[in-house]
């Protein structure tokens, strides 16, 4: 491609002497002009990586179509998950987000492989590791930064903090692992009671994967054919204890036992996304619960307070940031494949950076929330209730 | 310290003791409060008010043998290294505990005494906890960890319904007395709802369970050996922000505290105090700045054993001084203070004597920062007593007026 620029631009010049300086520039700029969408292939198939399944006849398909839009929209989102998270970071070494703080980064194409499996009309619930989530199922950059820093802009307005971020179908953002796979199965009860064909996606961890609730939530599910996705988000290691040490099979997907299972690259948007469409089918249809494993790896440790190297190696954590990194991924297969160009690419990350820096600059500008706020919501009550404050002399209101 | 503060900066107001304890409250409350407009509802500005109390730690005993410094979580690790050192049955449990710990309470034990006796469980209370019932019930000592006080209520049912009624339901056949639970408890400034909790209130509810909360490194190592050697199922508390914070001399041999005796720390004549955990601190300073402003003498007792608690030491005190404060960090309602003070009103003979709730004892109620930013409104005290007559009776047999003994049948 350079080259034929070359040679046009080398004749565009020599013809240039002839009629004078201007025909050149025309020229150039026409030329440069053309070279834009429709040189860029509108869509590619890729093969990705079979999914090993358990109780299943077969598995989501072993190729994947990727339109160019697509390809643009993934990358941005993930780039977006991955730069919120980096400046969380930043923040938090700052000392503007205290508390907990749970980063997502490397684990992105799970958020948005999901996402793009699934409707923003059906529903998802996760535990706490929930800002990729919260910006997939529909929360802006600015909302979810304020909370964390617990302003009066953030998502849940500043009193929930890194751990509780709800939009519409999110159910958050729960503190308790395991407590919140009952929580989604009930939500499927809903879709399925209601006949929406909406379903919801419940995820938890692999440390998670020990609680007995889920067990029982497996149970329930497939009993009554709920519409539900089980995910399991192994990231091989639950806070602190790889895998091995913490469950006798490993084989997050086949936990559920009666219900059939898949898993899934979970580094791989593509393949978490036709892993998603052929849970999600499965469940529409009427089949009841699936369980999805994705195998992921998160770059940071646990939470801010964990350095994540004590129990894994510096170079384990090098080593997939440079053979599995989500975001290469992606960017390696659109560029080899014409589906985008590097300044194109480029330009998305500088407008991505943008976009968090407006949404740090918020979040350390927005003034906290009014105290009284502070007892609001604690009841649903009507008239106001009084609460006792720690001030003894201040009575504070809780409405709701 | 706004609201303590608020309290006792008005020495220029000379009010007697009465005054302060009487019907005024609401008034006395309203005019500090003008006086110190910082404690209005409107807040000035975007203010951090880190959780304040400063650690006073015991003095050095000397009956235990030798000591050393140490800080809350070490002395811990001090009672659970006596403990597998000398009983050959002690397992300790939970999660992370085999690389010493979140909190670092069981660092060396593992390499110290072998994988077998100290090892991680996965992610599932019901199972700890479950699993320490069955293997106390073989003659193990049991020793689990729940990671955060806040996690405890999948292991409710356990506890309550399994753990508590083992010796009574089987008839003394089996028991589980070998079990311990040992779990990090208490706000620490920036838990908010899911690391900050004290669930006492909600076992002590319970009969059949021992619950203990210390106040320093001292008491934590007595304790615990106590709580470990007792023949009934206990659960302790550790104060998670005095993990670091609080370092005192403790004996490197174990020794025991006695459970259910409370510590009276300080006597007093005017005003009995009881707070338990890093409340105990706060309380301490109360004291000391009521003595200092006002000329109020505070007796202050430490609870140390929540459930059985020792009812006798507190309500000696509240004979002697005719007014009670409870302080803790737990919600108000149907928090263990409400225990406290009507138990201490049923004993007291007079009939004229009355609870005043809301009063000026929430003065000096702690101010625990739940969260990062926000002083959450669960942090409390909860009832004052004026027993109109200042003799308390031991038993509640006596009933003021004729009371006809039963004929003997």
């Amino acid at each position: 491609m350079r080259k034929m620029l070359t040679i046009i631009s080398n004749v565009l010049r020599g013809s240039a002497s002839r009629n004078g300086a201007e025909l050149v520039s025309e020229g150039a700029r026409v030329v440069v002009s053309a070279r834009t969408y429709a040189d860029f292939t509108p869509q590619a198939t890729f093969d990705i990586k079979k999914c090993d399944v358990h109780k299943l006849e077969e598995g989501p398909p072993l190729q994947a179509t990727l339109t160019r839009e697509e390809g643009l929209q993934y990358y941005r989102t993930m780039q977006t998950i991955r730069r919120m998270e980096l400046k969380a970071d930043q923040l938090y070494k700052q000392k503007i987000i205290r508390g907990f703080c749970h980063l997502y980064d490397g684990q992105e194409a799970c958020a948005v492989g999901i996402e793009g499996g699934i409707n923003l009309s059906d529903h998802l619930i996760t535990a706490y590791r929930a800002h990729g989530y919260t910006l997939t199922r529909g929360g802006t950059v600015r909302e979810i930064m304020a909370e964390l820093t617990g302003r009066r802009g953030g998502i849940a307005k500043g009193k929930g903090g890194s751990m509780h971020m709800y939009t519409k179908h999110f159910y958050g953002g729960n503190g308790i692992v395991g407590a919140q796979v009952p929580l989604g199965a009930g939500v499927a009860l809903a879709c399925k009671y209601q006949g929406n064909n909406e379903l919801c996606v419940c995820l938890y961890g692999d440390g998670a994967a020990n609680q007995g609730q889920i067990f029982e939530t497996y149970n329930m599910a497939s009993l009554w054919k709920l519409p539900c996705i089980f995910i399991c988000e192994n990231n091989k290691y639950g806070m602190g204890t790889s895998v091995e040490r913490a469950s006798a099979s490993t084989d997050y997907y086949k936990r559920g036992d009666f219900i059939p299972g898949l898993r899934v690259d979970g580094m791989d948007v593509l393949c978490v996304r036709e892993a998603t469409k052929f849970a999600a089918d499965h469940c529409r249809s009427g089949k009841g619960p699936i369980l999805m494993e994705l195998q992921t790896y998160r770059y940071h440790g646990h939470s801010m307070s964990d350095p994540g190297v004590s129990y894994r190696t510096r170079e384990e954590i090098q080593e997939v940031r440079s053979k599995s990194d989500p975001i290469s991924l992606l960017k390696d297969r659109m560029l080899s494949n014409n589906m985008a160009s590097v300044e194109e690419l480029k330009e998305i990350d500088v407008e991505v950076r943008k976009e968090i820096e407006d949404g740090a600059q918020f979040s350390t500008t927005d003034p906290e929330p009014p105290l009284d706020d502070l007892c609001n919501h604690i009841f649903y009550n009507n008239p106001p209730l009084e609460v006792r404050g720690t001030n003894p002399w201040t009575k504070l209101k809780s409405v709701s | 310290m706004a609201a303590s503060r608020l309290f006792w900066r008005t020495s220029g107001v000379k009010s007697s003791l009465t005054g302060l304890t009487g019907g005024v409250h609401s008034s006395l409350g309203l005019t500090l409060l003008k006086l110190y407009p910082d404690c209005t509802a409107k807040p000035k500005t975007q203010r951090r008010h880190a959780a304040h109390f400063t650690f006073h730690p015991d003095p050095v005993t000397t009956q235990y043998g030798p000591t050393q410094k140490m800080n809350l979580f070490q002395s811990v690790t001090s009672a659970l290294d006596n403990t597998l050192a000398s009983d050959p049955t002690a397992v300790i449990f939970g999660e992370d505990v085999a690389f010493g710990g979140v909190f670092r309470c069981t660092v060396g034990l593992r390499d110290k005494y072998g994988k077998d006796r100290v090892f991680n469980t996965p992610l599932c209370e019901q199972g700890i906890v479950g699993f320490g019932i069955g293997a106390a019930v073989a003659g193990a000592t049991a020793i689990a960890e729940i990671q955060f006080a806040d996690y405890i209520y999948p292991a409710f049912d356990q506890i309550v319904n399994e753990a508590a009624k083992y010796r009574y339901r089987s008839g003394n056949m089996f028991d589980c007395g070998k079990l311990t639970i040992r779990s990090p408890w208490g706000c620490v400034g920036h838990g908010s709802l899911y690391h900050s909790q004290s669930p006492e209130a909600f076992f002590a509810h319970c009969p059949g369970i021992k619950i203990v909360v210390p106040r320093g490194p001292v008491q934590a190592k007595g304790l615990l050996l106590s709580c470990i050697d007792d023949q009934n199922p206990c659960i302790f508390f550790e104060p998670k922000i005095l993990y670091r914070a609080a370092v005192e001399q403790v004996p490197t041999e174990a020794y025991h505290i006695p459970l259910s005796q409370a510590e009276v720390l300080q006597e007093g004549s005017d005003l009995t105090l009881v707070a338990w955990g890093t409340q105990v601190h706060v309380m301490r300073e109360v004291a000391a700045m009521a003595q200092e402003k006002l000329g109020v003498s505070c007796e202050l007792i430490d609870l140390q054993t929540i459930l059985p608690w020792d009812k006798e030491t507190v309500c000696k005190s509240v004979v002697k001084t005719g007014r009670l404060l409870v302080s803790h960090e737990a919600p108000v309602t149907g928090g263990f203070a409400a225990e406290i003070s009507s138990t201490v009103q049923v004993r007291s003979r007079s009939h004229e004597s009355e609870i005043d709730q809301g009063l000026l004892p929430e003065c000096v109620l702690c101010r625990r920062s739940v969260s990062s930013t926000w002083r959450l409104p669960s942090v409390g005290f909860v009832g004052m007593i004026r027993p109109s007559r200042t003799s308390l009776s031991p038993s509640t047999s006596q009933i003021s007026g004729s009371a006809s003994r039963p004929s003997s049948a």
